[in-house]
């Protein structure tokens, strides 16, 4: 009888602690931060770290299982509806973010700070750790949130420290890359507090569904046209749409490869999905594109994006430099998808997110590996890599294959989804240009290619990979756009549920 | 004078504008890496005047809730709950910012972002000439 009250009683607990997953989702990383500063020792803390990352990764799966089945999930903070309390707002879209965002977080985290430990003095890594801990709080927290204010304060949680973590980098350069990183990015998220206070001062309110509601009224008002401008010039500082990609080369090249996997892989797609949610959560398609026409804007600069971050690329002497330019590439494809204003577009921009997520993680991995193994990222340095760690270099080309859009690879998957999109609007010259970008990719990405498999190596060679610890993460990530590439139902089918969701409207939906 | 009129009853904001220029200005402009962060600084306190006079309703006082009073009008308290968030905010991105800059100054030996960018390309043309070099002898060789 007693059991069967325990029992009883420990499934209830279970039951609300499972009420309680979307605070639990931002706060366990939260918590976890001041914890792995007081553990200390590396093995523990890192330990710590993987755990707390995966079960996030856990939280956000069921999230979007429940997501899936139609519900917007709300989580009221203290129990204070709005417009009074912050709440948690759940729908396909975060959802999907959140997935990818602790996704890359748990498989990157478990590689560990690897060649960090050289720029970080021994007995110092638990403050990686820390910092890695608060960007990912910071970065969930912006896209699990309901209340557009809450949306500045965990930007800023993410951003300050992800300025800490490429500071990090070996060379004295990365100092300079943060400091500009920083200016960049307090401006950016300076101009969307500005929005912000625009916004509120229409409406009154700060709850995105109230304040989606309350837009309708004052659509037409020059506040919110100034509001409008504001929002999306910050937040495509922070997406680095291409006039205002200025300080990513230089950041994601000299931070260390490991932080560079998990902020190319999260921190541009989480700030694009924050501009998904303004233009059509907050001010909705028929304000933004139809009358201010903010895509006949976005498009050209899109494409300019797709050309300029793959030339660039191609000139490059440093593998994680090329990598870094070909990001601002792909975040062209990204914007390009959203300046299509159409429910198939977004789809291929969010398809794209998750696809981009795992072929960046994947190669800034590999790039993780060849600094373990070379002690640097130099072009010059990777002659003959193919001999020396096959395994690795693999994986390399794969994840290659996946950027250029290769069929059978998830890159193959974004770029079809884009160019039908493209189609869907008879703009059969965009989807010409998407394809003639893609043909730069295969010049940037042959050319490492060239270099690592068909060049002699200096001195001997001996053939040594990367630690397992590095290895395992590099191949789970250039694995999955393998798996997502011949098995796109999942990726296909959640972007397209969550642009179908994002078109119906924020406040029609749900609660 | 309607508009002369219409600039002065809305003194705040232009207050406000000013302010963020100028900061924006400094931001952008200014070489000295301190002086950045200052510029940036200062745009961000132009946000919370923008904040503050928002909040105020004419003719409105503090909003401490007074007994019986059905007649008093309140001037809204929630801008400035925010501004202590975004103080708070802005306080730790000025204090990174220096911390940065202090390691820049140890790194390099200065602050300012001509003599960095010098620094940097000379180490550049040293790695350029030392490969060559290489190459060079390992040709021979």
């Amino acid at each position: 009888m007693s059991d069967a009250a325990s029992t009883h009683h420990v499934a209830t607990e279970a039951l609300v602690l499972l009420d309680h997953l979307p605070a639990l989702q931002v706060l366990l990383p939260l918590m976890g931060a001041p914890i792995c500063f007081l553990l200390r020792k590396e093995a523990l803390v890192s330990a710590f770290t993987v755990a707390i990352s995966f079960a996030c990764l856990g939280i956000s799966m069921s999230l979007l299982g429940d997501a899936m089945h139609g519900d917007v999930i709300v989580y009221e903070f203290g129990g204070w509806s709005r417009p009074f309390g912050i709440e948690y707002r759940i729908d396909i879209t975060n959802a999907f973010v959140l997935v990818v965002v602790s996704l890359v977080a748990a498989v990157v985290f478990a590689a560990g700070p690897g060649q960090a430990r050289r720029a970080i003095p021994v007995g110092r890594e638990y403050l990686f750790y820390s910092a890695a801990l608060l960007c990912l709080t910071g970065l969930l927290g912006v896209t699990i949130t309901g209340d557009v204010f809450n949306v500045f304060v965990f930007m800023e949680i993410s951003s300050l420290s992800s300025y800490i973590l490429i500071a990090l980098g070996r060379e004295r350069r990365a100092l300079m890359a943060a400091f500009t990183y920083l200016i960049m990015g307090t401006i950016g998220a300076t101009f969307l507090l500005i929005g912000i206070g625009l916004m509120y001062q229409m409406t009154g309110t700060l709850n995105m569904v109230d304040m989606a509601e309350r837009l309708v009224a004052v659509n037409d008002t020059r506040t919110i046209l100034v509001a409008v401008s504001f929002v999306v010039v910050g937040i495509s500082t922070k997406l680095a749409v291409f006039p205002l990609h200025q300080w990513l080369p230089n950041a994601y090249s000299e931070a260390p490869p490991i932080v560079s996997a998990f902020l190319a892989a999260t921190a541009t797609k989480v700030a694009y999905y924050l501009l998904i949610r303004f233009t059509l959560g907050l001010f909705g398609a028929a304000l933004v594109f139809d009358r201010i026409g903010i895509d006949t804007l976005l498009m050209p600069l899109s494409v300019v994006a797709m050309f300029v971050g793959s030339i660039a690329a191609i000139y490059q002497t440093d593998f994680k430099r090329v990598l870094a330019y070909s990001s601002i590439a792909q975040i062209g494809y990204m914007t390009l998808g959203l300046s299509l204003a159409s429910e198939a577009g977004v789809a291929a921009g969010l398809i794209h997110v998750f696809n981009h997520a795992l072929m960046k993680g994947a190669l800034f991995l590999v790039a993780a590996c060849i600094m373990w193994r070379m002690g640097s990222t130099k072009i010059v340095n990777m002659r003959g890599l193919g001999q020396r760690m096959p395994i690795t270099m693999a994986a390399f080309v794969l994840a290659g294959l996946a950027l250029v859009g290769v069929p059978g690879t998830a890159g193959f998957v974004s770029k079809w989804a884009l160019v039908t999109a493209a189609l869907e609007q008879d703009a059969l010259f965009l989807a010409f240009l998407i394809m003639a970008s893609s043909i730069l990719a295969v010049v940037y990405i042959w050319r490492l290619v060239e270099v690592i498999y068909f060049q002699e190596p200096d001195g001997e060679v001996e053939k040594k990979e990367a630690p397992l610890r590095l290895l395992i993460p590099t191949w789970i990530l250039a694995g999955m756009t393998l798996y997502f590439g011949l098995f796109s139902g999942f990726s296909v089918e959640v972007a397209e549920a969550a642009a179908t969701q994002l078109f119906a409207g924020l406040g029609t939906v749900g609660h | 004078m309607d508009f002369v009129n219409h600039f002065l009853t809305h003194w705040n904001y232009l207050g406000c504008i000013t302010l963020m220029m100028i900061g924006l200005y400094i931001a952008i402009s200014r070489g000295n890496l301190v002086k950045k962060i200052m510029g940036v600084n200062i745009f961000q306190a132009s946000v919370i005047l923008l904040y503050v006079s928002m909040g105020k309703v004419s003719g409105g006082t503090a909003p401490i809730l007074m007994d019986g009073r059905s007649d008093v009008i309140y001037s809204n308290p929630v801008p400035h709950v925010l501004m202590l968030t975004a103080i708070v905010v802005g306080v730790a991105s000025t204090a990174l910012g220096l911390a940065l800059v202090v390691r820049v100054n140890e790194a390099y030996g200065t602050v300012e972002e001509d003599e960095i960018v010098a620094l940097d390309r000379a180490e550049d043309e040293r790695a350029l000439a030392a490969e060559a070099r290489e190459e060079a002898s390992g040709g021979a060789a």
